[in-house]
């Protein structure tokens, strides 16, 4: 009993511990200053709201993960998406079917992230300057083949998908959860896992092992690019249509999120709840904010802060 | 003073003939012959920038030579990659090129040869296998680390040392392969890697050991190989020589 307190109070008392679980006790904090503060923020509704609108970021910050846990960024994360979106909609408009549609665009997505990886590595290019780069050329393909205008997208499925219930929680809840726990295999249960956060670590001393750290890092830029193909079809059913513009603070929250996440952004160190739990507490910042009329000007400003905060933190990360 | 080489092929594990290697313009190496006998420690010697840690890399598959021959076990054997050499039965412990910080200490010992667990057409790691067998391994070194579970970067110099030393050790390699391995050491940790490779020694298995302490080499190895300027100089049976030989022969002063 001693030793378990005494224990107890070394970890509360070590910064690494705070570093570890930012994400969590950030959420935790929101939860409680909301709950307090809004009546309205801890009701069913409002919490399933909050899942539903929190899931687009999930998935992308899982992206993102697997690309810094390489030690690299994904800057054209939010472009893909945008443009991932695009094709969905111009592929559903020509009357090809929805199935179609959506398969076309995470190729699409998928496809970016491929050229990203191989241009980092075979290519030698350092990856913002690379992501930057198909960050403004997917943004201006995206503007040329929709002509700079929305597609309406009607479709049952995607309308089924946006709205449509299992249990507690709406069906792109649930895709969320899916795509976490598919990650989470990946990263701590399968030699992809370990062979990419060696890569991350230490990428010469993985080569010298064998392992093909090219190969590897090329696999998390397409993971990316997969995940913001699933992000757009989210997105084109949430809106319920196709619009060439990117929102540039999915961007932003999915690297912060990850940070939240207690992943380094030096590499080899990543988790995928960690991530996730962090794309929650962004999007519980902005919904408590929200709920206590602060004007939307603000988030941005709020995001900022907890980011840069929680960038403080992971110093103490051991 | 040049390299007399009388072994009989059958007796060497490893062995190359004539190997260069050049990085544009910089020359590594030039036309070095070596061997390595079966059973033995074999000692590489020489200064810095000798070109010791590129020709080991050659042999290895982290380098491709530019010419020469080299057989491993009695066949040729040039190595693409690490992995191919890593397959045929030879592990190295590269200069500063060791751990993952970040992975944990059974993780660094299986890495790139983690055990898998097939569920359908699925492969999910074997943690507790890794874990029980990373144990075993350590102990057969009598190696001390508070937990397999622990990442490395925690560690300390030597017990970082021996565990890129257990690692290349405990797959059953037939070669082992050491690049400088007691450089960053302390005085105890120095005498337990020197035991470590002792101990691989009695347990059969043949060591190439790339050092510049001539104390230690004489101590430790069978055969000494040495290394000036890109040439392969001179080779010495440890029993046959004194430290004020080694000395000559690396500076080039006799
Ligand atoms: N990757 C490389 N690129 C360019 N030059 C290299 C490379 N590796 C080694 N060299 C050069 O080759 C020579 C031999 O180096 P090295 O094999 O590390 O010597 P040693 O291990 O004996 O100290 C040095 O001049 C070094 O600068
Ligand atoms: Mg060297």
């Amino acid at each position: 009993m001693e030793e378990s307190r005494s224990s107890l109070a070394a970890l509360l008392l070590d910064p690494s511990f705070w570093a570890d679980w930012a994400s969590v006790v950030g959420l935790v904090g929101l939860i409680i200053l909301f709950g307090v503060t809004s009546p309205v923020f801890l009701s069913v509704a409002n919490l399933q709201a909050l899942l539903l609108a929190a899931a687009i970021l999930v998935v992308l910050s899982i992206g993102q993960t697997f690309v810094v846990a390489t030690s690299g960024i994904d800057l054209s994360l939010a472009a893909s998406v945008m443009l991932g979106a695009v094709i969905l909609g111009l592929i559903h408009a020509a009357g090809l079917g929805i199935f179609a549609a959506c398969v076309a665009a995470v190729a699409a997505t998928s496809a970016i992230g491929l050229l990203n990886g191989v241009l980092i590595t075979t290519g030698r290019i350092p990856d913002f300057v690379v992501t930057l780069g198909t960050l403004s050329g997917i943004t201006g393909l995206g503007l040329i083949i929709s002509g700079g205008e929305p597609t309406m997208v009607g479709s049952t499925f995607l309308l089924k998908l946006a709205s449509g219930k299992f249990g507690p929680f709406g069906y792109p809840v649930w895709v969320a959860i899916a795509a976490v726990i598919i990650a989470h295999i990946a990263l701590y249960h399968t030699r992809f896992g370990v062979h990419l956060l060696a890569t991350g670590g230490q990428a010469e001393s993985a080569a010298a092992l064998g392992i093909r750290t090219n190969r590897v890092k090329i696999a998390a830029y397409t993971i990316s690019g997969f995940c913001a193909g699933i992000a757009a079809i989210l997105l084109v059913a949430r809106i319920g249509s196709a619009e060439p513009q990117i929102n540039t603070s999915l961007l932003l929250n999915s690297v912060a999120a990850v940070v939240l996440g207690g992943v380094s952004l030096f590499g080899g160190r990543a988790s995928i709840l960690g991530p996730a739990i962090g794309a929650l507490m962004l999007t519980a910042l902005v919904n408590g904010l929200t709920l206590l009329s602060v004007s939307a000007f603000y988030q941005p400003l709020a995001v900022g802060v907890i980011v840069v905060l929680a960038a403080l933190i992971m110093r103490y990360q051991k | 003073m040049s390299a007399a080489i009388h072994i009989p092929p059958t007796e060497a594990i490893l062995a190359c003939q004539g190997l260069s290697k050049h990085f544009g313009g910089i020359r590594a190496f030039t036309d070095v012959d070596f061997q390595a006998r079966r059973g033995e420690v074999t000692a590489v010697i020489g200064d810095n920038g000798a070109g010791k840690s590129t020709l080991i890399r050659c042999l290895v598959g982290v380098h491709q030579p530019d010419g020469g021959a080299i057989h491993f076990d009695g066949r040729p054997h040039p190595f693409a990659n690490p992995d191919g050499a890593r397959k045929a039965g030879i592990e190295t412990v590269h200069q500063n090129l060791a751990l993952i910080d970040e992975l944990t200490v059974a993780q660094n010992l299986f890495l790139n040869r983690e055990i898998v667990r097939r569920i359908g057409p699925f492969a999910l790691l074997d943690r507790k296998a890794m874990k029980t067998q990373a144990r075993a391994m350590l102990s057969k070194l009598s190696i001390n680390v508070p937990s397999v579970g622990q990442r490395v970067r925690r560690l300390s110099g030597g017990q970082r040392q021996a565990i890129s030393i257990c690692r290349a050790a405990g797959s059953g390699a037939k070669l082992v392969v050491m690049d400088e391995p007691t450089a960053a050491l302390g005085v105890q940790e120095t005498a337990n890697v020197e035991a470590l490779i002792r101990r691989l020694r009695e347990q059969g298995v043949s060591v190439i050991l790339i050092s510049h302490n001539f104390d230690q080499v004489r101590r430790l190895s069978d055969q000494i190989w040495v290394m000036r300027a890109g040439k392969m100089v001179a080779t010495v049976r440890s029993a046959e020589t004194t430290g004020n030989e080694l000395v000559a022969l690396v500076t080039g002063a006799a």
